[in-house]
């Protein structure tokens, strides 16, 4: 690996920067430049949430534009499929398989797409998991964020040394064992 | 050491490396974490300000006082700040004095798009431009060094990509800054008009040298390469220009103002075609334009929104970009907007709002959420504070019949950020207004930063707390209550009797921000399929936890956290406990 385009994208409040400060952590750790990005503030509270995560020998924009993502990881299915035009021809997506209802869907002035994992797959790699209930089993349901990782360490060939290293860097001591053991999990989910 | 940081993060390891020992801001996205970071450093004081105003004059002191000092804001705040900006760039510093703006391209979470580069040319303060976290490090370091070179204030502009991108940044050994000595100089610091005639000589004077300076700085930096095209450019568009055209010359300004003009000159003469990429106004364009060197920009770049690689390569080099995949067509995806979160007091605020058809005079925090569906309940917003004096426009305009369907919203926060000054002005003017003062205990939108109201300082230390009620009181309003937003049935009522009240009054809508860890709930609720008339009543509130499923209602556990609020609109007891 030389490089990575990679988008979290999920719903506000769902981990997703925490997600994102453990694969900075990792790049740095794997010599690499990296960026960052992500938007704080009015853009939050259970609205579209996206962080842009680039390595590379140098990076210079923080942002992933259309058709240039290796990588997304959705920490929910709308979200997966808003974002899927992003992905690069052989680009590969990590799925949360949760629903979570967006205004218009609750309030029934829109449809919650039908069939998104089958679609998705239809045309593209696609790895998907239950995240949240894995998180669950291990402890906390706040480590889907965790989960997801590990799914994407084995999937493009990180060493999982690496993020056990980052993860005790970013994670507090009294959830470090939790989290290892989510890691774990997403790590030998799709063996 | 390497350490990734945040772009606000390393402004404010910049300020503590460079000695500086007072900080003092008012929140605001892109702008916050700024101060976040720095309040961790102990040998920094810092402060929450009311407004942006009062924290640059707080600054101002400081460095008078012959402390180095740093100052931040979002966009709009430098707005609120620009009365002391003007005139401090005549007066000069002491200590140096730093001003952070964040611009938001884009409008992540702003009222408006204005290029802030423009208050340094109209106050004649020089004005440096970031591209990376490691440049916010160096560059607030250098506006230090600049500031007191040059005695004048140095203004440091972020956006948005910039302030909340992370990247690596080398980190460096604290200045040992030597507070400098207090002199009296009312020559210098008394800006009456005798003196201040004199000043302004003085600061034509500062800016002719600071135009050499721009030149000759390392700041601005000139990477020959393709004779064909050149490209002048700075802070976040740098970054897209570099992957846009990689053999592009490029001179890249790291003093935004003054432009260096003849290091401009030098590098249009090496290249053919010449190019300005700027995000939002014209700001080099024209004055390039100015200098007779034929130069293209907003020609073909927009005006409107943010830069990337793509629309830049796209618009100027005729490049095109196709998404590769596309998603089969007719399957429309909702927009997933913000909302209000589970718990969130404002929604019983709305729910009474909305149920008794009032004109709703907004503001600028959370509550401004009540706009969108479902609760679409706020006729206007235009800035901080704004609310009760457009509220007080809209009597006078439209006489008393109106006033009595109309109230004006405003957060504790933003109500002692500019908010009171409109509630005397109601009162004096002989207006009748009615005030609603959200109190959720917390500068809610921002994060959660504390506040005058709070009774806790930015390092967490408790303090003397502003009370409401007594202020309201003191400024000459008779009629003030206090009520629980959750109370709907009460809230309705108080809210009946104050609008109808021939005099000005206040109503202090009291609960704390759901999120805040002091808060605690029972646990999700469900609907009881057997009691429910899906009647929809608890639709009104606008919660995102109960959903509509057509044939029934139900509540998404996974977001409930037990408020109750929808228990206090059911006719029907259909709303229990989980275990039940």
């Amino acid at each position: 690996m030389d490089k990575l385009n990679l988008l979290i994208v999920g719903v506000g409040g769902q981990g997703t920067l925490l997600a994102s400060k453990i694969l900075g952590t990792v790049a740095l750790k794997m010599d690499f430049d990296v960026k960052v990005s992500e938007v704080h503030g009015m853009s939050q509270r259970g609205g579209s949430v996206v962080t842009y995560v680039r390595f590379g020998k140098k990076v210079y924009s923080p942002l992933i534009e259309k058709g240039e993502a290796d990588l997304i990881i959705a920490f929910e299915e709308l979200e997966a499929l808003r974002w899927i035009d992003y992905l690069t021809g052989d680009g590969k997506m990590i799925i949360n398989e949760q629903e979570i209802d967006p205004m218009p869907v609750i309030i029934g002035k829109a449809e919650y797409p039908e069939n998104i994992l089958e679609t998705l797959k239809a045309e593209h790699s696609i790895y998907s998991l239950d995240a949240l209930k894995i998180a669950r089993r291990c402890g906390t349901i706040k480590a889907v964020n965790i989960v997801l990782l590990g799914v994407m360490a084995r999937l493009i060939g990180i060493d999982r040394q690496i993020f056990a290293d980052a993860i005790h860097e970013v994670v507090p001591a009294k959830v470090l064992d939790v989290n290892l053991k989510a890691f774990e999990e997403g790590y030998n989910y799709h063996r | 050491m390497k350490k990734l940081m945040l772009g606000n993060e390393a402004v404010a390891r910049g300020a503590y490396e460079a000695g500086c020992t007072i900080a003092a801001a008012y929140p605001g996205t892109p702008s916050t974490e700024i101060t976040e970071y720095i309040a961790k450093y102990d040998e920094i004081y810092s402060e929450w300000s009311p407004n942006e105003k009062v924290a640059l004059e707080v600054a101002i002191g400081a460095s008078i006082g012959g402390a180095r000092a740093i100052c931040s804001m979002k966009h709009v705040g430098l707005n609120v700040a620009a009365d002391p900006l003007f005139t401090v760039s005549y007066s000069g510093v002491n200590g140096g004095l730093v001003i952070m703006v964040a611009d938001d391209p884009g409008m992540h979470s702003s009222q408006n798009e204005q290029d802030s580069r423009f208050y340094a040319r109209s106050s004649k303060v020089p004005m440096l431009e970031p591209s990376d976290s490691q440049e916010c490090k160096d560059f607030v370091r250098y506006a230090f060094e600049i500031s007191e070179q040059f005695d004048c204030p140095v203004i440091v502009r972020l956006t948005t990509r910039v302030s909340h991108s992370q990247s690596s940044v080398e980190i460096g050994d604290k200045e040992n800054f030597k507070l400098k000595d207090y002199v009296k100089d009312a020559n210098k610091y008394v800006m009456m008009p005798a003196m201040a005639r004199r000043r302004h000589v003085e600061v034509e004077k500062r800016m002719a040298a600071l135009r050499e300076f721009s030149n000759s700085s390392e700041l601005n930096k000139i990477e020959l390469d393709s004779e064909e095209v050149g490209i002048i450019t700075s802070g976040i568009s740098y970054q897209y220009v570099k992957e846009a055209a990689p053999n592009a010359s490029i001179l890249k300004i790291g003093m935004v103002h003054p432009i260096p003009e003849k290091m401009i000159s030098e590098f249009a003469s090496k290249v053919k075609t010449l190019y300005v990429v700027e995000e939002l106004e014209p700001f080099f364009e024209n004055q390039i334009l100015k200098m007779g060197i034929k130069v293209t920009g907003k020609q073909k770049l927009p005006v409107m929104g943010e830069l990337n690689a793509q629309l830049i390569a796209e618009k100027l080099f005729d490049r095109k970009f196709e998404a590769s995949q596309q998603v089969q067509a007719g399957q429309p995806i909702p927009v997933r907007p913000p909302v209000m979160c589970p718990g969130c007091p404002h929604r019983g605020m709305y729910y009474v709002l909305k149920k008794l058809k009032l004109n709703v005079s907004g503001d600028i925090g959370c509550y401004t959420l009540g706009a969108l569906p479902p609760n679409e309940c706020m006729d206007t917003c235009i800035c901080m504070g704004a609310s009760i004096g457009v509220a007080h426009g809209m009597e006078k305009a439209r006489g008393s019949e109106f006033r009595k369907k109309t109230v004006a919203v405003i957060g504790d926060s933003t109500f002692i950020h500019s908010g009171i000054t409109g509630l005397i002005d109601v009162v004096y003017n002989k207006g009748n207004s009615t005030v609603m003062i959200l109190d959720n205990s917390i500068t809610g939108m921002t994060g959660h930063q504390h506040n005058p109201t709070t009774g806790f300082t930015i390092k967490g230390e408790p303090t003397r707390q502003v009370d409401l009620e007594l202020l309201c009181k003191a400024v000459g309003i008779e009629r003030v209550t206090v009520v629980d937003p959750f109370d709907v049935k009460e809230l309705e009522k108080v809210v009946k009797a104050e609008i109808e009240a021939d005099e000005p009054s206040v109503i202090i809508s009291q609960r704390p921000c759901a999120l805040l860890k002091s808060v605690k709930f029972e646990g999700s609720r469900k609907i009881s399929r057997e009691k429910c008339k899906t009647c929809r009543a608890c639709m009104k509130i606008g919660c995102p936890a109960i959903v509509d499923k057509k044939d029934h209602l139900e509540i998404n556990p996974a977001l409930c956290v037990g408020c109750k609020l929808c228990t206090k609109v059911c006719s029907f007891d259909a709303i229990e406990r989980m275990d039940t």
